[in-house]
């Protein structure tokens, strides 16, 4: 399986995904944001970071960057495009994820360990995981993720939740809400479900070492479903 | 030709930088503020002459990039 890891400018944890996605039999590439043309690829990932220095809103810069048009394209035709973090900012200054992430409800940069609940599993990124509980990383300032009642009402229409912060046995409640995100949402599908972008990060979570392993059951889980 | 927009959060949207602002004035003795939103303000200066060519320029540039419409609006305020 092939994947691309997209860096521009402030990306800082696309080596973090580099060593993730190798450590799990993807053969992956790392792009420049200045080119053009996307490697042959199975998924794409937009890691975070703090591209173009979050100016005027985060990843509103890097969404119009000469190698996103390829990426929304590759989406647009099916292709897998997962964001984490500063990815999933890029995502929806694209567009092609609703909403928007706004900055934490109590103004803190909050990094530390988080329980999500996975709340779609007929999808490739979940499908088949026997987990319904996930411990990941979370590290952000604008993680407050924000719709309109309409898109809301669309997004639930269409099941395209794709976590929700919880507690350790996957209770979805507000004390378990990090950064103010409405209903808990800490990641989201487009319409297809072929991209997703989440604040959490999976890559972060691939090792005892590392504090944890869950993001080593998502990443086998992911290339399982990709072949 | 210069022209400046601002750029606001809509209504429903929370502000806590605003909100924090408010509770600074209002431990400064600040006691009469009901409420304070916090913006953007942006001052573009174009090749462009023609004041509405310029306008819809820059109408264009706040909804492709300078403003998020699910969250803001934008206003152009200036011609100069």
């Amino acid at each position: 399986m092939k994947s691309s890891v997209i860096t521009f400018p402030g990306s800082n944890c696309d080596r973090d995904m580099d060593v993730a996605l190798k450590k799990f039999g993807f053969k992956n590439k790392m792009v420049w944001h200045n080119d053009a043309e996307l490697p042959k690829s199975d998924l794409i990932v937009l890691p975070g970071g703090f591209s173009y220095g979050d100016y005027l809103r985060c990843g509103s810069m890097a969404s119009k960057s000469k190698i996103m048009k390829s990426v929304i394209n590759f989406a647009n035709s099916g292709g897998m495009v997962m964001g984490i973090c500063n990815g999933f900012q890029i995502l929806v200054e694209t567009g092609l994820v609703p909403g928007v992430l706004l900055r934490n409800k109590y103004l803190e940069f909050i990094c530390k360990n988080i329980f999500v609940k996975i709340n779609n599993k007929t999808n490739r990124y979940f499908n088949n995981i026997k987990n319904n509980v996930l411990e990941f990383h979370i590290a952000h300032n604008e993680g407050n993720y924000f719709c309109t009642q309409d898109q809301l009402k669309e997004i639930e229409d269409n099941d395209q939740v794709a976590i929700n912060y919880c507690d350790k046995n996957g209770k979805v409640e507000e004390h378990f809400n990090p950064n103010g995100s409405i209903k808990n949402i800490a990641g989201i599908f487009n319409k297809e479900k072929n991209v997703l972008g989440m604040m959490p990060h999976p890559e972060r979570m691939i090792d005892n070492c590392l504090s944890g392993e869950d993001g080593s059951i998502f990443f086998n889980n992911l290339i399982n479903n990709l072949k | 030709m210069k022209i400046s927009v601002i750029i606001t959060l809509k209504k429903d949207v929370l502000d806590p930088q605003g909100k924090v602002i408010h509770q600074t004035l209002d431990g400064m003795g600040f006691n009469d503020v009901n409420e304070v939103r916090q913006g953007k303000y942006f001052e573009i200066d174009t090749k462009e002459n023609d004041p509405k060519k310029a306008k819809d320029k820059v109408e264009k540039m706040c909804k492709q990039l300078l403003a998020n419409l699910v969250i803001e609006n934008y206003k152009i305020i200036d011609l100069k």
